[in-house]
């Protein structure tokens, strides 16, 4: 058992104080009414006990006053219940003016994001604290969810049609994505993080500066770009896995989708990357799409590094 | 005259083919009941299987595919084929005719018809289960199942196609009976609530079952042919899938959950001996339920893109199908209160589905609160709310009225002890199996997730851990049923002291029902007059109302 359990959610958007204050109100109801309900079933069970098989207790038939009451007052605690979700419902619905838009793009098993300073990532949105973000999305394939539970937030993606979803995040650090719509075979690692940055550093960082990499060693800063831009959601050990696992392949013979083998050095590395539909391995199919233009040349000599030293032969 | 001689409809005739080619209602309830105990088992295991697998956040000894596939093996044969027919086509089969004092259902050829359609669908889905899996989840969600998936969704999706028809055949045939089939004097509000909840459910199944059946032959077609309906590649609209099923599926859950109110207001009227109170209400707030459940279904879809003021809708409607709900439990609690209460076995699960029932409707409140559903929405907290209301509410109820009657229809008393600590571990076996879900689903852990963050695993082990108690209540229920089979005591006609017509013919029935045709000229629930207290079938061969 791990130590970092967890009871409640971090609260990390400007919506979650909210959702959680009606959460506790629905929490109060509920509580108040199964300790109602449970002390008199209790009560009653021992109260009316059968002392006798010769009871035969008097017949009630009903009480309209009764029946009245206990339809009014549920009534109108759903009816603030109702209004109240709803008034939460619609600010989340709708985004502010001057929101930034981030572009968001859903595929099995992996989110695409793109910034407005043109800089894209994958299953990693830098956010910045305290302005209000806006992601249009849509997906290539089946339907998904984008979802923050830190922010409360979620909408589906939907191909065919654009979604949105907006926030005002309100704690720094990392915050997890989860696909929330069942999209099949690796529905579950379709996940990744926002990282709520300060503002001024989000701005650096739109531009191609990455604060936080600079005290990584190349294989740390690579094996940290392999699990942001989401290749582990296919290059991983399962057998059903959608690519091949990187594990020992770098500097042993790699056999090709045409009958050919190669020596997979960085050479060959990098171009799988860049180029992947050149040379595919054997029993794949040719589906992983481009990097190029997603990883800069410092990066992509670091996910390499990073390959390399899951690969090298003891 | 001595029991061992006397006729009744399960020694009337004893080959094989004299139950395969059954026309009586009571032969094809348990027909009814041995298929549906085998999806239980099937989708017993699946469950079992995934909730060791998800000990630990990291895959174990299955890989996603399989996963995917047998948490949809658990949804769908539980729910098309456990859960929707359980208590209609198994105790509602077997009762209503009796409780109305008939002979039979108002067609009995169509009767065993349905239960041919149902297994032939069954087999199909099984089919598609065991050459493959499906890996679609039970709701089928387009573009997916029609485009994407690489499994057996055809097959799958024609056996659930086909084994709607034998609910419509039930419903229609409930409906038919109960409107012209009821005993002389036996007037609309003189009818057990249990026949009431029935007639409800059978306008839903009616109403509802053949939109989903459409639905699934849609994505069928689309699948085949390549016709646009839902995949937009194709032209099609995907949100479309998901109102025409929720449009079914929704009401479905009143197909599950009605039949359960009524079983409960029978066992608790017998077990403190009272009329139930506001009887006329009870009777009334399922026929709001099964109209009003209708018109609530787009609270699935509050994140699915729909119009934020569609949602709106949804959403206060959702909360207008609570409150008839909540009156049922008022009313319950009410007819306690004075009463003569005994705890045996039924009772046990009647006053466990009142606790369970509860936590499953008030958490269902936190889902229709719109600012609260995009949350918790595809969440753990949404698959532990739906489980306290099937499990919780349905099951229990399926228990405490296959506990109750099981003497009415076998004809042998169970063990009551064993019995009783067996409903008190299933109890707590549920409890701990899905409350520690609503916190983890608060947390934020999405639903049909094979890998999970490491934050999250307590409540899985906590989970796990209870799914492995309820486990064994099942099995320890199914050993003293078995038991009772053969070695049980005999039971008397009326073995609990209840009142209803199912109690004023022998234990088991003739297949005839009754000797003579009753004629009723009371009210429903009459336990003030100790005509009810009489245990005389066996003795007089006869009956009266």
């Amino acid at each position: 058992m791990n130590s970092n359990v967890a009871y409640f959610p971090k609260q990390a958007s400007s919506f979650a104080a909210n959702v959680d204050n009606l959460y506790f109100f629905l929490i109060g109801v509920s509580v108040f009414f199964t300790i109602l309900i449970g002390a008199l079933v209790i009560y009653f069970i021992f109260r009316y006990r059968r002392r006798s098989d010769a009871e035969r207790p008097k017949p009630v038939h009903g009480n309209i006053p009764l029946e009245i009451t206990w339809t009014v007052i549920p009534l109108i605690l759903v009816m603030i219940m109702f209004f109240w979700g709803a008034i939460i419902f619609y600010k989340q619905y709708r985004p502010p003016a001057d929101a930034m838009e981030i572009l968001v793009t859903g595929k099995q098993w992996m989110w695409k994001l793109q910034h407005p300073s043109g800089r894209s990532e994958i299953n990693m949105l830098h956010v910045p604290l305290g302005r209000p973000v806006k992601l249009t999305m849509t997906s290539e394939d089946v339907i998904h969810s984008f979802y923050i539970p830190a922010f409360r937030t979620k909408s589906d993606v939907v191909p065919g049609k654009y979604t949105t979803l907006w926030f005002t995040a309100t704690e720094l650090g990392e915050h997890h994505l989860f696909c929330a719509e069942y999209c099949g075979g690796e529905h579950s690692l379709m996940k990744g993080w926002v990282r709520v940055i300060p503002a001024e550093e989000y701005d650096l960082w739109a531009e191609g500066v990455d604060a936080d990499m600079a005290a990584l060693t190349p294989v740390e800063a690579g094996k940290r770009l392999f699990t942001e831009q989401g290749c582990y959601a296919c290059h991983n050990p399962e057998s059903g896995a959608l690519g091949p696992n990187i594990e020992g392949v770098y500097g042993s013979m790699v056999k090709l989708a045409d009958g050919t083998e190669v020596l997979a050095d960085e050479a060959y590395i990098r171009e799988s990357i860049l180029y992947p539909q050149n040379r595919v391995v054997a029993g794949y199919m040719p589906v992983m799409p481009t990097y190029r233009g997603l990883l800069n040349e410092t990066q992509l000599m670091q996910v390499i590094a990073y390959i390399k030293s899951v690969g090298v032969e003891e | 005259m001595s029991e061992s001689t006397t006729s009744h409809y399960l020694n009337a005739r004893k080959t094989v083919a004299s139950w395969l080619f059954t026309v009586d209602h009571k032969r094809i309830g348990m027909l009814y009941l041995g298929s549906i105990i085998i999806y239980f088992l099937l989708g017993g295991v699946a469950a079992l299987l995934f909730r060791v697998e998800l000990m630990t956040p990291d895959p174990n000894f299955m890989e996603s595919d399989t996963y995917n596939r047998l948490f949809t093996m658990h949804g769908v044969t539980m729910i098309f084929f456990f859960l929707i027919p359980s208590i209609p086509a198994v105790l509602g089969n077997f009762l209503l005719p009796i409780m109305l004092g008939a002979r039979d259902l108002a067609f009995p050829r169509i009767n065993l018809a349905s239960w041919y359609v149902f297994t032939l669908g069954g087999l199909l889905t099984l089919g598609a289960i065991i050459f493959g899996g499906v890996d679609t989840g039970w709701t089928f969600y387009t573009p997916y199942s029609s485009t994407y998936a690489n499994s057996n969704v055809i097959l799958a999706a024609l056996g659930i196609f086909i084994s709607g028809f034998s609910s419509i055949m039930t419903g229609l045939n409930f409906i038919v009976t109960i409107h012209k089939m009821r005993a002389p004097g036996l007037t609309w509000f003189r009818l057990p609530l249990f026949v009431w909840a029935h007639y409800a459910t059978s306008i839903i199944i009616v109403l509802g079952t053949p939109v989903v059946a459409i639905t699934i032959l849609l994505v069928a077609i689309e699948r085949i042919f390549q016709v646009g309906i839902f995949d937009p590649q194709l032209g099609g609209d995907p949100v479309l899938f998901q109102h025409l099923f929720w449009f079914y599926s929704h009401p479905a859950v009143y197909i599950m959950i009605l039949p359960g109110m009524g079983v409960v207001s029978e066992v608790i009227a017998c077990f403190s001996r009272k009329r139930i109170f506001g009887y006329e209400v009870v009777a009334m707030s399922s026929l709001a339920i099964a109209i009003l459940g209708f018109f609530v279904w787009g609270h699935h879809m509050f994140v699915s893109s729909q119009s934020m003021y569609a949602g709106m809708i949804f959403s206060i409607l959702t909360f207008l199908v609570a409150i008839p709900s909540a009156i049922k439990v008022f009313n319950w609690i009410s007819t306690l209160y004075g009463g003569s209460i005994r705890l045996d076995t039924p009772m046990l699960y009647a006053i466990g589905f009142i606790g369970l029932f509860l936590v499953g409707g008030l958490t269902g409140l936190f889902l229709g609160t719109m600012g609260v559903n995009v949350h918790v929405h595809d969440t753990y907290f949404v698959v532990a709310h739906f489980h306290y209301v099937m499990v919780g509410g349905m099951v229990m109820a399926f228990f405490g009225g296959l506990h109750f009657w099981w003497p009415k229809m076998t004809g042998k008393m169970f063990p009551e002890i064993p019995a009783r600590i067996t409903a008190v571990i299933i109890f707590i076996g549920f409890n701990l199996t899905f409350f520690p879900q609503f916190i983890a689903g608060y947390l934020g852990m999405p639903r049909r997730y094979h890998v999970y963050a490491e934050e999250f695993q307590i409540w899985h082990v906590l989970s796990t851990g209870g799914a492995t108690v309820l486990g064994l209540g099942y099995v320890m229920m199914a050993a003293y049923l078995l038991y009772s089979l053969f070695l049980g005591a005999k039971a008397s006609s009326n073995p609990w002291k209840a009142a209803g017509l199912e109690w004023k013919t022998t234990s088991p029935p003739p297949t005839e029902n009754f000797v003579v045709p009753p004629v009723v000229t009371q009210e429903a629930y009459a336990y003030e007059t100790e005509d009810v207290y009489q245990d005389d079938a066996d003795q007089k061969g006869t009956t009266h109302g």
